[in-house]
């Protein structure tokens, strides 16, 4: 260990992390990332059909207006998805991290104008008025920094995401069919063209999670891995064969990117889960 | 793709002109409602009650806006997934509301109550709500405000831009579309 065993432990007051959490769903919910406006920007030049050309042009519109005068491009300002790396030299103060995760989701989703979407309790569906719980997801990791992750994720999606643990026999075709198979019964329900984020291998619940945070990456960007990279850009044009468009009313823009993150798994298992995103791929980080 | 201008209340001679694919422009009345503002609906329709607007000749808006920011008319308000609202259209058509704005597939049984009862289903851009706030004109919440934005509110809009998914012939935009464009 360097310095003689003596560790340097930096401190943060949660107070830091709750306005960061505030600015980044307001930020999220208001300004499409240069990103996904270039994405779609392409993706205008190679839509076949005529009405799915006049649908990316108002998703491109929309995000135009939803910047300018900073209001949400979309209603549903989804789930407040936060991921958290945190350094382990690193030590809070001034109040418990989730709660101020929460604070940080109430103050933007009242200061923002954002929609209230979530109800206490999935079956007396009571609505907590300010957003929160927040769906928080923390991690460990080396050094003295926090990255936060702002993922607002919108409820018609996420209802079209699935979860499937294959028989390691079915391999990469039974991996792309599965996959298909999900974005094609889900149609024009997710909002597409969509963005799929997919999590392949280790438990149920860490594919379900490498999913989700595959929708952290910046769109466009490939896979490090050559192997994933080519995975999913063979997924793109399969996907991107079903004819469903944008908005669903036909077209050959039905997925703008698909994302892998994939992990070790059992002798046994191939999980594989789908979280999808509607064309709103709303992202944004900051490291304290 | 032809183009129309319709205004609300709709008549039989909109709906019959209407088919899968066309681009429609709609201005005047509509209603928002969403599922939670649907079952009390329902359920004044089930106990012989009147509903808190008249909904003959009337379309409906599956949308639940963002609050407002101060000096706009409305929030974004963008199209909510329509088959959630499926089991709960029937009663509606019955007391003859005449169309349908939402994103996303119907149920074959609601795509033949929509031929039976002479009605239409529009699809509005999912995800474009900021964009389709600003052809909102006037807002004002016409019933149930204790539902916080799944509350009815009754938009006066000017050239709200919609597509025609089904329509009174048993056409289906979405089938019809994807058919078109698939290369499986």
């Amino acid at each position: 260990m360097p310095n003689g065993g003596v560790v340097f432990i930096r401190e943060i007051n949660v107070t830091t992390v709750k306005n960061a959490v505030r600015d980044l769903c307001i930020e999220a919910n208001c300004h499409l990332g240069d990103d996904t406006v270039s994405v779609l920007n392409n993706s205008v030049q190679r839509e076949k059909s005529p009405t799915g050309r006049e649908i990316l042009g108002q998703i491109i519109e929309n995000a135009s207006i939803a910047h300018q005068e900073e209001i949400p491009m979309c209603q549903d300002t989804g789930f407040a998805v936060v991921f958290i790396e945190m350094g382990q030299e690193i030590l809070l103060t001034g109040g418990n991290l989730v709660e101020a995760v929460n604070e940080g989701v109430r103050e933007g989703y009242t200061k923002g104008f954002l929609r209230k979407s979530m109800v206490r309790d999935p079956i007396e569906r009571v609505n907590t008025e300010d957003n929160t719980p927040a769906i928080v997801h923390i991690q460990i990791v080396p050094g003295q920094q926090i990255k936060i992750i702002a993922v607002p994720k919108g409820g018609g999606s996420e209802n079209m995401s699935a979860l499937k643990m294959l028989k390691p026999v079915e391999g990469v075709d039974g991996i792309i069919k599965f996959v298909t198979e999900t974005v094609k019964n889900a149609g024009p329900n997710p909002c597409p063209p969509i963005v799929v984020g997919l999590g392949i291998g280790g438990t149920m619940e860490k594919a379900a999670l490498m999913a989700k945070h595959a929708l952290t990456r910046p769109l466009g960007q490939k896979s490090d891995d050559p192997g994933t990279a080519e995975l999913e850009e063979k997924l793109v044009r399969e996907i991107n064969n079903l004819g469903i468009g944008p908005q669903g009313l036909g077209g050959s823009t039905t997925t703008l990117a698909v994302h892998i993150e994939r992990f070790a798994t059992h002798i046994a298992c191939l999980p594989v889960a789908v979280n999808i995103s509607c064309h709103a791929y709303r992202h944004k980080e900051i490291v304290i | 793709m032809p183009e129309y201008t319709l205004y609300t209340p709709l008549k039989d001679d909109d709906i019959t002109k209407l088919k899968a694919g066309d681009r429609v422009n709609i201005n005047g009345t509509i209603f928002t409602a969403r599922d939670a503002a649907h079952k009390k609906l329902v359920e004044l329709i089930d106990k012989g009650e009147e509903l808190p607007f008249d909904i003959r000749g009337q379309v409906i808006y599956y949308a639940g806006p963002a609050p407002a920011k101060p000096g706009y008319v409305i929030g974004p308000v963008g199209p909510t997934t329509s088959g959630r609202m499926d089991s709960l259209t029937v009663p509606l058509l019955e007391k003859g509301l005449k169309g349908m704005i939402g994103k996303g597939t119907r149920s074959d049984e609601i795509k033949k109550e929509l031929m039976s009862h002479r009605a239409v289903y529009f699809a509005a851009v999912g995800g474009a709500a900021a964009l389709l706030s600003r052809k909102v004109k006037k807002a004002r919440v016409a019933a149930y405000p204790e539902l916080g934005p799944e509350a009815v509110f009754e938009l006066e809009v000017k050239d709200f831009p919609v597509f025609v998914v089904n329509d009174i012939y048993g056409n289906d935009l979405y089938q019809q579309g994807v058919s078109e464009y698939s290369r499986e």
